[in-house]
């Protein structure tokens, strides 16, 4: 189910790489199974410089509301505005249309931090 | 009755349970559940004076209170942010009903749906009273209100700057000053005459009427916030807003004010409401309970907590607030207040406040000596000018059987700030303006 070109960190976020220097990110089917029906997202602006590892934004489900942080460092390009009206997408879709940021990244090397879809598989299955 | 053998009908345990719970733990005696505590920090014995029966301690305690000065007896001038106005009695009547009374926080809506419903209205109601698209169930009073307001207007903004307005409640300000403290915020005084304010600001907080009954000319003031890019924080008399514009009207962005005034007897200073509203926009950020109405899966009208995910019971420390308990059963006494004076009867006590101060306001600005401040329009407390100190004039009204109003010579030299609402009669007015009178001639 986690698609095997991504990267995953261990807050349940993920990476798409676009190019060298620009990734699309967004969180993972078992964030979104576990948070339950979203509610509320809330991300950066466009132009935000975000670091790695760092809090970004909050995420409200009917159950909780979670901190999201950002996997990578480097300045937020687009968000995706339709799930200010629609946090719904993030259930739906949450590698395709529940994407949230896309971001021109500072240090590709920092990608080296993140998991592969094996490792967050096994990640997984250790009970994280 | 004598010495060990008296079991106190109010002490559930016996010796014997106590023995059986010290065995059970394993400790040897109460006094050993206390030994963390340093010496010299514990006492032997309290110098008490010997125990009194329940009749002899009503009997002391009646006394007690008998020394009391309370309205009624008195005729009562004090305002200054706690007001003494008429409460119908149907408000004691359905807040006494136990399940009002001994209702615990709904979080169970399956089996709280007429505390959930009362709470929704509450909302609606503040909502339409402040012209404010949301409003919460309430905070512990309009003073705690209004600091989390520039929380919250910190939060929004993420500024750290609050400016205040000079003319705000000094208690008000006190509160505020402490609330600011650890989340390091800092406050400016704002002065009528400055045109505007420092750069990075989260709000601009007013007072309506302000604290010397006087109102403030808020289309200009809330504009001046706008354009600084701050907050406009507002927190107004609910009893003056039947009759003067609601903030809802000059765009303000969040509301707020003590509920007290509206079926809340004084009662020494609390347990009281405070209110608050704000822009549907802010919902998010705002600290408390919000209920909301919905259908359940048969469509019958349902009302539920909601956003409670934002509570402290559930996100801890990074909880949106840390208030707790919930004021609901003063927040019923307003909401049924609202309810049974409905639109025109608020309106009504509103008109009743304006032309008692105003009366008073003109009896005792004619007296020699004595000068109120009537250039700007107030509505149900001014400021008196007294030719000798208000503590000394107060402290002389009280052989007139009149309490009269607060001392306020720190801020208006030998000023008095005066109020009279609805309950306040023609005969009793007229009383203190004859007092005034004779204590200003020294006769």
């Amino acid at each position: 189910m986690n698609p095997p070109d991504l990267k995953y960190s261990k807050e349940h976020e993920w990476v798409r790489s676009e190019s060298d220097s620009v990734v699309v990110m967004g969180i993972t089917e078992f964030a979104q199974d576990s948070l339950g029906d979203v509610v509320f997202v809330e991300i950066p602006d466009e132009g935000a410089e975000l670091i790695q590892g760092e809090k970004m934004g909050e995420i409200e489900s009917v159950k909780a509301v979670s901190d999201l942080y950002s996997p990578v460092s480097g300045k937020v390009i687009k968000r995706n505005e339709s799930l200010i009206d629609n946090p719904e997408l993030v259930n739906e879709g949450p590698f395709e249309q529940g994407w949230m940021l896309k971001m021109e990244i500072k240090d590709a090397s920092e990608l080296d931090n993140l998991l592969s879809a094996d490792d967050y598989n096994s990640f997984l299955k250790s009970g994280a | 009755m004598s010495g060990n053998d008296y079991q106190s009908p109010y002490t559930p345990n016996t010796d014997h349970d106590r023995q059986q719970m010290l065995e059970a733990i394993g400790v040897s005696s109460v006094e050993e559940l206390f030994k963390d505590i340093p010496e010299g920090y514990t006492t032997d014995s309290l110098d008490l004076p010997p125990a009194l029966s329940e009749p002899e301690l009503m009997a002391y305690a009646q006394e007690l209170a008998a020394s009391n000065m309370v309205p009624g007896d008195y005729a009562c001038f004090l305002g200054a942010g706690v007001y003494r106005h008429h409460i119908p009695a149907v408000v004691r009547q359905i807040t006494g009903r136990s399940e009002f009374m001994t209702a615990y926080t709904p979080y169970q809506p399956e089996v709280s749906q007429g505390t959930l419903q009362t709470a929704y209205e509450f909302q609606t109601l503040i909502s339409q009273l402040t012209g404010m698209e949301v409003a919460n169930l309430g905070m512990y009073d309009g003073s705690t209100s209004m600091a989390e307001a520039a929380l919250m207007a910190a939060r929004i903004t993420k500024f750290d700057r609050i400016s205040i307005m000079d003319t705000v409640s000094p208690l008000y300000r006190e509160v505020l000053d402490t609330y600011a403290q650890a989340p390091g915020l800092k406050i400016d005084t704002f002065t009528s005459s400055q045109t505007e304010l420092e750069e990075g600001t989260a709000c601009l907080i007013v007072q309506q009427p302000n604290f010397f009954g006087y109102m403030e000319d808020m289309a200009a003031l809330s504009k001046l916030a706008h354009d600084n890019g701050a907050l406009l924080i507002v927190s107004a008399d609910p009893i003056s807003l039947a009759m003067f514009k609601p903030p809802g009207d000059y765009d303000a962005d969040i509301v707020v004010g003590e509920g007290q005034p509206m079926g809340v007897p004084p009662t020494f200073g609390g347990p009281f409401v405070g209110l608050f509203a704000c822009k549907q926009e802010y919902i998010r950020q705002m600290p408390g309970r919000i209920v909301g109405k919905t259908v359940d899966t048969k469509d019958r009208t349902a009302y539920v907590l909601t956003l409670q995910t934002r509570e402290q019971h559930i996100r801890r420390e990074r909880a949106t607030s840390n208030i707790c308990t919930a004021v609901a059963l003063i927040a019923l006494m307003s909401t049924v207040y609202m309810s049974s004076n409905g639109k025109r009867g608020m309106r009504h006590v509103a008109e009743l406040c304006y032309h008692k101060a105003h009366y008073a306001a003109t009896l005792i600005d004619e007296l020699p000596g004595y000068s109120v401040k009537t250039d700007e329009t107030f509505f149900q407390e001014f400021v008196v000018e007294c030719p000798l100190p208000p503590s000394e004039l107060n402290e002389k009204l009280l052989d007139y059987k009149i309490i009269g109003g607060l001392d306020i010579t720190a801020q208006v030299p030998n000023g008095m700030l005066v109020c009279a609402t609805e309950v306040n009669t023609r005969e009793e007015i007229e009383r203190l303006a004859g007092a005034l009178a004779e204590i200003g001639t020294g006769k």
